[in-house]
């Protein structure tokens, strides 16, 4: 508590973090450099808390996310031809304000994922729907996490220059989900027989009359609209606290030579999601990557210009910072609309059809929907966005399904743990982790092992307690399945180091069931089949 | 040998490979049952414009023309099958044509997926299952960059 209530600084001990900070516009090799690193750690006692300072680095994944694809495109313009043909066109179609349609049957408030999966959902069961998409961002819609992932890792800088990257399956593949042509533009949007998907790049609607049934833009356009869907997104978190990175992971196991720190408050690596044991175990495994961890450390201020006081006072000099402290949900139409936002979740709203009101959705981020097998949820994956941006475009169109199929999420750990994970994957729930034991066996831990044969009965019901910290230490949770319970229901399950068996993990969460002995439902999930990570 | 251990409320199984090879005792779920995504084809054999794997096909600026031409091959009872499908898929031709860099090589590779979804598809209504898995790797591979990111 007391670590907690201290103000432990990251302090920058030259002027180098503001140089990245005004450099990185124009920079895209966040990671490129090796960063030095000053450590030091003083001890003086005191309960100061600075001011965070507006010059104080704030920007998070999804503003990092943005700003590299900004970086990339712009340094592409000059070296493929294909996305300098995109600004020309875009171009073109920016020009005359007016040319926005007055009225459009389908507006989408946001161009991203949950934008993208609408609209493809909507053209889908009615083939010459006539869609807007109105998004305050200057690129067409595109996937997020190749930002993170795929385009950080990628060797192929040229490749990466198109924003382009590889699939697992070495398929080359854009991180924009259509190209350039597959969209109209704005104004031809409403004169087009067989309909179509225009989109409006730089633009915020900053006010929905929903009675009226109109959007109004930034740029002081009113469009008016037959339905509308709200799939906003959501915008960087303040660095204030430091919160479980997803991202960190992702950076530390990119390039060697360099030095990388992660800071986060949980007491392990993913400590909100995954079960204590496990995320000290990753932990070790991120620190066996090089990394230098900081668990347990909150209150984290950047570049804070104060004389300080502290009990615990770590300095730390970087060349970069990655902040990856998630995101709040774009909510601000809500007051304009009269929408409700969650005091809890945050998120407008919605029903378990992702209706917020009459011919009003909303769908990824800043949905706080109602699913009926787990209860109100928000969720921030790019799963989600897809999945429910689907669901809204559908019911859209009148399907008027609800909520039904789960969304799932996955991160890989470094090159030894991946896992996905679908439905409630909360480290606060009690858990039944089932893992393939190591092939080694060494002799202390067998002298304490007793059969699942002899023991499935009390797997379940009294499980024999065998905590002995020679069995811990030498456990290796190399592949399992952790299944997150409600009473005896299963909820959430994490398939760790499993592939390929997210539907049948779907399909526990859906039905509900309540099973005596987790580790024989366990038996489902290839524990001990060759890898089958493609 | 398999052992259990508590710490918390969190338990922790060890299955050794001896017990997982053994078939699960009581109740399971069912494996094989259908994941509640339907693929291409839909049970009743309509066509699932939405499934993933069309891409962009179905909702771009030649997906009215592409829908008329892919039914018109689907429900085509001809002897070489689509062969009755000329007008449909000239119509098609001659909409693509117009956005040359959206139809390009990329997406005739594109059709040439959707072609080998739909033979499976419709070799699957009397085999069904085992391919199953497959068929959702396709759509989640398009979907998302899920499957992607396993190197």
């Amino acid at each position: 508590m007391l670590a907690s209530r201290c103000c432990r600084q990251f302090q920058r001990i030259s002027p180098v973090l503001r140089e990245f900070h005004t450099l990185r516009p124009n920079s895209h090799k966040i990671l490129g450099k090796v960063i030095k690193i000053v450590l030091i750690l003083v001890a003086i006692i005191s309960f100061y808390h600075c001011k965070p300072i507006s010059k104080a680095i704030r920007f998070s994944t999804i503003e990092l996310e943005s700003q590299a694809s900004e970086d990339e495109t712009s340094s592409s313009d000059a070296d493929s031809s294909a996305p300098s043909e995109a600004q020309e066109d875009s171009q073109d179609d920016d020009a005359p304000e007016s040319s926005l349609p007055n009225h459009v049957p389908y507006l989408i408030v946001g161009a991203g994922t949950a934008a993208f999966a609408a609209y493809r959902a909507i053209r889908s069961s009615e083939p010459k729907a006539k869609i807007l998409l109105v998004g305050q961002e200057e690129h067409l819609p595109h996937m997020r996490p190749p930002l993170s992932k795929e385009l950080w890792f990628s060797d192929d800088a040229e490749l990466t220059k198109k924003l382009k990257f590889r699939t697992w399956n070495g398929k080359e593949r854009s991180l924009f989900f259509e190209k350039e042509a597959f969209y109209c533009s704005p104004s031809d949007l409403m004169e087009l027989e067989n309909g179509g998907v225009a989109v409006v790049t730089g633009r915020k609607v900053i006010k929905l009359d929903v009675t009226n049934q109109t959007a109004y833009l930034d740029d002081g356009s009113e469009i008016s609209y037959d339905k509308c869907l709200l799939s906003p997104g959501g915008r960087p978190r303040n660095l204030d606290i430091v919160f479980v990175a997803f991202l960190m992971f992702r950076i530390s196991g990119s390039k060697k030579n360099m030095k990388v720190y992660q800071v986060f408050p949980e007491a392990g690596n993913m400590g909100k999601v995954l079960p204590e044991y496990l995320s000290k175990w990753t932990m070790e495994k991120v620190a066996n990557e090089g990394v230098e961890i900081l668990s347990k450390t909150s209150n984290c201020k950047i570049d804070c210009e104060y004389v300080f006081s502290f009990i615990l006072f770590l300095q730390i000099s970087v060349d970069h910072i990655i902040a990856a402290v998630g995101l709040e949900p774009n909510t601000e139409l809500g007051k304009s609309a009269g929408l409700e936002i969650d005091a809890n979740l945050g998120g407008f709203l919605v029903n378990s059809e992702l209706e917020a009101r009459s011919n009003i959705w909303v769908a990824g981020d800043a949905a706080c929907f109602y699913d009926m097998k787990l209860g109100r949820r928000r969720v921030e994956h790019h799963d989600h966005a897809v999945v429910s941006g689907r669901l809204a475009g559908e019911n859209m169109t009148g399907a008027r399904k609800a909520y039904q199929h789960q969304s799932m999420f996955w991160s890989d750990l470094g090159p030894e743990v991946g896992y996905e994970a679908i439905g409630l994957v909360d480290s606060s729930l009690r858990t039944v982790g089932v893992f393939a034991k190591a092939t080694s066996e060494d002799t202390p831990r067998a002298a304490q092992q007793a059969g699942v044969k002899g023991q499935k009965e009390e797997i379940a019901k009294e499980p024999e307690v065998v905590e002995t910290k020679s069995i811990a230490e030498s456990e290796d949770f190399g592949k399992g399945v952790v299944f997150y319970l409600k009473g005896k229901q299963v909820v959430g399950i994490l398939l760790w180091n499993v592939f390929g068996k997210m539907p049948i993990a779907r399909k526990i969460i859906k039905d509900g069931e309540k099973y005596e002995n987790l580790s024989e439902v366990a038996k489902l999930f290839n524990l001990y089949d060759d890898d089958s990570k493609n | 040998m398999s052992y259990c251990r508590q710490e918390g409320k969190d338990q922790i199984v060890f299955l050794s490979k001896e017990d997982y090879d053994k078939p699960p005792i009581g109740p399971v779920p069912d494996e094989n049952e259908d994941d509640d995504e339907p693929g291409l084809i839909m049970e009743n054999g309509d066509i699932n414009w939405n499934c993933p794997c069309l891409g962009g096909m179905a909702t771009g600026p030649c997906g009215n023309e592409f829908r008329e031409a892919f039914s018109c091959f689907h429900y085509s009872q001809d002897e070489q099958k689509g062969s009755d499908c000329y007008e449909q898929f000239k119509g098609m031709q001659e909409c693509m044509q117009k956005f040359p860099s959206l139809y390009d090589n990329e997406s005739g590779a594109d059709m040439d997926a959707i072609a080998e979804e739909e033979a499976k598809a419709r070799s699957q209504t009397t085999v069904d299952d085992g391919e199953k898995s497959g068929d959702n790797s396709v759509n989640e591979a398009d979907d998302k960059s899920d499957a992607e990111t396993k190197s």
